[in-house]
């Protein structure tokens, strides 16, 4: 018996795998009977082939069961490989830029796109679910931009990228900014084919955010702490932030910065120079 | 609600899965959702029953599997389940562990009644 996961078996190597996920194969040095992961017991090899069952079932007809397997978003995860390979054609990096409402995103991107001028070509594609506001303010600093309503959705999904990156059609080796909707759960489950994923938190949110919400955190590469103009003010331990989204992701980039006074920027610019 | 994206997507495939089997009916589809997927459950049955409408799928019944987080650590492979967060690996203390089981957002199959 295993104390650690107390699954109760022992025996011989088991192969672990995830089905329709290729990238993860493990084999393990010890047996687990993983049906305790399940919240209800049931065999996978139902033998309902024939089952004439008077009650719920209608002569005539048979019953089949169907093994399927198949990510529920596969078709997401495809159109977004298709993207990657649109960008890799093109030598454009693509940045998914996500956050709770009003963490920064938009005040970001306007200060890099001016610290950018003469040094990468940039294009933008601006996610909320209402107004072209955002869309806007990036026109305002010149760089191209386009902006997706999603209605009633909370994030941008890769057929959306697909179909504005038809209007915006960016040029040969630029540097894509995405600003999904704000909000801190949904964007994080749809890849958009982008290089890389950066969430924003600012110190007038919880520190506890990234424990809150660690899918979003789990996923992402580079997590940039804004606003820091504004700590002498506000509570926001930044340390423990830190240590709350390493203990979720230890392989985050971190960066502190004021998205106003542009303080700390130029680290959040290097880090997209060295980019390519 | 991302959960309704989601729901919607289930949709899509049992019914296109249903259909290439000539299916008259689906009388089940069971799911696999991790408990880390980011999917709430309660979210995702309601997200269901608004998905369902006017497709094969209405009066279909869903069994959802919660599976459970399992986590790998990366320096010497222990399994373990995740205290909470993904956590460090009880055996040698490393923090850099990858989770294995949990993440799922998977059809495992459908029961369709066919004609005879
Ligand atoms: N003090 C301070 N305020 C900031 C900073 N960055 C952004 N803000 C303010 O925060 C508010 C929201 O900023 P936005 O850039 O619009 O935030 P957003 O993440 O794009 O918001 P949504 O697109 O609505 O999700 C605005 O009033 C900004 O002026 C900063 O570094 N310091
Ligand atoms: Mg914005
Ligand atoms: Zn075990
Ligand atoms: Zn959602
Ligand atoms: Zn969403
Ligand atoms: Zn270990």
């Amino acid at each position: 018996m295993c104390d650690t996961c107390g699954c109760g078996q022992e025996g011989n190597p088991v192969k672990i795998s995830r089905p329709g996920e290729t990238d993860h194969h493990h084999d393990h040095p010890h047996d687990h009977d993983h049906d305790h992961s399940h919240d209800h017991d049931h065999t996978h090899d139902h033998t309902h082939g024939h089952h004439h069952d008077h009650d719920d079932h209608v002569h005539g007809t048979t019953q089949r069961l169907i093994k399927l397997e198949e990510d529920i978003l596969g078709k997401n995860n495809l159109l977004a490989s298709r993207n990657s390979g649109y960008f890799e054609a093109k030598g454009i990096v693509a940045l998914n830029l996500m956050s709770s409402p009003g963490s920064g995103k938009t005040t970001l991107l306007e200060r890099t796109i001016q610290a950018l001028e003469g040094k990468r070509k940039v294009a933008v594609i601006e996610g909320d679910q209402q107004t072209l506001n955002d869309a806007e303010r990036i026109d305002r600093t010149g760089a191209p931009v386009v902006q997706v309503n999603t209605g009633n959705g909370c994030h941008l999904d890769a057929e959306m990228i697909r179909q504005a990156l038809k209007t915006l059609e960016p040029e040969e080796g630029s540097i894509l900014f995405i600003e999904n909707v704000g909000n801190l759960v949904c964007p994080s489950l749809f890849e958009l084919g982008e290089r890389n994923r950066i969430v924003i938190i600012s110190v007038t949110e919880g520190e506890d955010k990234p424990v809150k919400y660690p899918t979003m955190f789990q996923h992402a590469d580079v997590c940039i702490i804004n606003k820091t103009d504004l700590l002498p003010y506000v509570d926001f331990d930044v340390t423990k932030a830190i240590s709350y989204a390493q203990s979720v992701n230890p392989a985050l980039t971190f960066m502190e910065l004021s998205a106003k006074t542009g303080e700390g920027v130029e680290d959040w610019i290097q880090w997209i120079l060295d980019l390519q | 609600m991302h959960e309704l994206s989601i729901a919607i997507s289930i949709v899509d495939i049992a019914s296109r899965q249903a259909e290439a089997a000539s299916a008259m009916s689906v009388s089940r589809v069971e799911l696999d959702i991790g408990t880390m997927s980011g999917i709430e459950y309660e979210s995702l049955k309601f997200a269901l029953s608004v998905a369902v409408k006017d497709s094969i799928l209405e009066g279909t019944e869903f069994r959802i599997n919660r599976v459970e987080p399992l986590c790998e650590c990366l320096s010497c492979t222990h399994l373990f389940i995740p205290n909470g967060l993904f956590g460090q690996c009880p055996e040698c203390g490393e923090k850099n562990t990858s989770l294995i089981r949990g993440k799922e957002l998977q059809i495992k199959s459908l029961l369709v009644e066919q004609k005879e």
